[in-house]
């Protein structure tokens, strides 16, 4: 008996609440299109004139972020990791916390595998990005589009 | 402030009717978040809760106050004597014919045994002990069978389904009739205590559920009873009761 | 008090890809960040985190503000012989801090 009065409740609220949403994730997936200046300027002091291309790198980060102050992430660089072929180094970078530094690790092949996991602070929507350096002097670059849904838009709950 | 009435009205705009979850129901809000705050908190080496439980295992053997005497002392190697003490807490207490939670517990094991002072709440120390007796209780399912704990039941109920504060909501609109809905971005979780203290993102920190039933009333915009209270400790019982069955996580990770 | 957690396995096999997990109880204050008294709060951060197997440096990392608070590191290594690994955090306000842990390699 509870139980259609219940599903009814249900649908009408399902239909308020949808609303309420769009209308968040209208303001939060403002498109964080164009690679801002600061980050384009760190690129370009860490490669220099090196040769970067796309791949290689991949950035494990949940698409959609419940908390900004602390988001795990997982960077995976695809390589032999043999003396002669290995990664040296891992920048992470983005573009719209106050500046664009978030992590660097430095390794060699005997890391065995090219890959770290951390947690990182996103203050808003924004794209991430990981730019590898190889023991042959290139690097390669990934890159994931993070979602922060202000966790604290109802500031306490 | 307009968008959160805003919000909180587009969410809940429709007369309460549900009751209580059907026990069946009834979960864990661990449930309800992203996988990889599950893993957060699944993993000792990576849950930063971890650093309290560490804490309150170094307190355990530190003596202090007038009887010189550790808690170690009197109860020995936690994991065996505290297992499953933290999942039917808040307990009544027959020398003071009071209903009291952990945390209170522990504070009057000081006083009146230990012979030391007080912790004040949400202190380093004693969110360091409650969390390391609350972890000895991980995976076990809470207990709520005393008859004495009736009347502190009820009125956590009452306190829990009545309205109140500038949105004239109650804690039974959000957590009985609206859980698993999107609140902003939060989920509405069902409101068990399972996992407390636990390590939530927002704050950085680990904390009790009395600070997370303070924060759940600000965001009513009710005046939050106070730290400790008689009430605080009935919503605390009450919850225990409404969430019997399910497995302690303590501690928990929350975003 | 408890400040760092590491989970290093303590056998692995010569060659073997092991992975190593720390985490390190640490505010990470931005110094972006405002307080209640409406002062800015001092960046208070760690700066890098080395770790060394045998005396060698295996591992490095420079953090900035946006590693989140209590940094958490997990990385992998292959070893070719037993010894003991250290784990050494530096950060303002002369943050040091200095843990260690051995492995049996076979
Ligand atoms: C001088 C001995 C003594 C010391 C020291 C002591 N306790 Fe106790 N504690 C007791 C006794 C006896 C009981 C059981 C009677 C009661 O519940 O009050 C008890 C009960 C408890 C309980 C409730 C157990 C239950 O099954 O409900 C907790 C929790 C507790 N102590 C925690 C602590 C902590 C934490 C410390 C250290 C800060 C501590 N105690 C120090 C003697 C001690
Ligand atoms: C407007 C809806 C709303 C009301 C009213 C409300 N809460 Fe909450 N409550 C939430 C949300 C949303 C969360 C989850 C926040 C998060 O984790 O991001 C929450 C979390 C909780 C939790 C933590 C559950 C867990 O697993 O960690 C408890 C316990 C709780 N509330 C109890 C209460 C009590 C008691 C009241 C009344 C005094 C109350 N709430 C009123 C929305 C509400």
């Amino acid at each position: 008996m509870t139980t259609s009065r219940d599903l009814t409740r249900r649908a009408a609220l399902t239909g308020a609440a949808a609303s309420g949403a769009g209308l968040l994730v209208l303001r939060s997936t403002q498109p964080a299109s164009a690679t801002p200046e600061a980050m384009r300027a760190v690129m370009r002091a860490i490669t220099g004139d090196a040769p970067v291309r796309k791949g290689r790198v991949q950035l494990d980060l949940p698409p959609l972020v419940e908390n900004g102050n602390t988001v795990p992430m997982t960077v995976t660089v695809e390589s032999p990791m043999t003396a002669l072929d290995h990664v040296t180094a891992i920048h992470v970078l983005n573009e719209k916390n106050p500046q664009p530094y978030v992590v660097t690790v430095h390794l060699d092949h005997r890391a065995g595998k090219a890959a770290f996991s951390t947690r990182i602070k996103l203050g808003d929507t924004q794209r991430v990005v990981g730019l590898a350096k190889m023991s042959d002097g290139s690097f390669w670059i990934g890159e994931q589009d993070v979602i922060v849904t202000i966790a604290s838009c109802l500031e306490n709950f | 402030m307009m968008r959160l009435r805003a919000l909180v009205m587009a969410t809940l705009a429709v007369p309460a009717l549900a009751g209580e979850i059907p026990l069946a129901e009834r979960r864990s809000d661990t449930l309800t978040m992203s996988s990889e705050l599950r893993a957060m908190q699944a993993d000792d080496a990576a849950n930063p809760a971890s650093f309290s439980v560490l804490d309150g295992e170094a307190l355990w053997r530190v003596r202090a106050g007038a009887s010189g005497k550790s808690c170690a002392d009197c109860h020995g190697d936690g994991a065996q004597s505290m297992r499953g003490v933290a999942a039917r807490y808040p307990a009544f207490d027959s020398a003071s014919g009071r209903v009291l939670d952990l945390e209170a517990k522990i504070n009057q094991c000081r006083t009146e045994r230990q012979g030391s002072a007080a912790l004040p709440m949400e202190s380093r120390d004693l969110l360091g002990l409650a969390t390391y007796v609350g972890r000895q209780s991980r995976g076990l399912p809470i207990v709520s069978d005393d008859p004495r704990l009736a009347p502190a039941i009820d009125r956590g109920r009452a306190l829990f389904t009545a309205r109140q504060g500038q949105l004239n909501l109650s804690c039974a609109i959000c957590h009985d009739d609206h859980w698993g809905r999107k609140l902003g971005a939060a989920t509405v979780p069902q409101a068990h205590p399972t996992a407390y203290p636990l390590y939530r993102l927002e704050w950085q920190s680990v904390g009790s559920l009395q600070r997370r039933l303070r924060n759940c009333m600000v965001g009513m915009r009710a005046e939050p009873y106070p730290m400790g209270s008689d009430e605080f400790i009935a919503i605390e019982t009450y919850l225990m009761s409404r969430g019997r069955g399910l497995a302690m996580e303590t501690p928990g990770v929350r975003p | 008090m408890a400040r760092a957690l590491i989970n290093v396995p303590k056998i692995a096999k010569v060659g073997e890809i092991i992975e190593i997990k720390t985490l390190v109880s640490h505010p990470m204050e931005t110094g972006y960040r405002v307080g209640l008294g409406g002062e800015i709060l001092p960046r208070d951060i760690i700066q890098t985190f080395v770790c060394t197997f045998n005396g060698a440096q295996i591992y490095r990392a420079d953090f900035s503000p946006a590693v989140a608070a209590n940094p958490y590191l997990t990385f992998h290594t292959m070893l070719s012989e037993s010894g003991a690994f250290e784990f050494r955090w530096e950060g303002d306000n002369d943050f040091l801090l200095v843990e260690t842990a051995s492995i049996t390699v076979e």
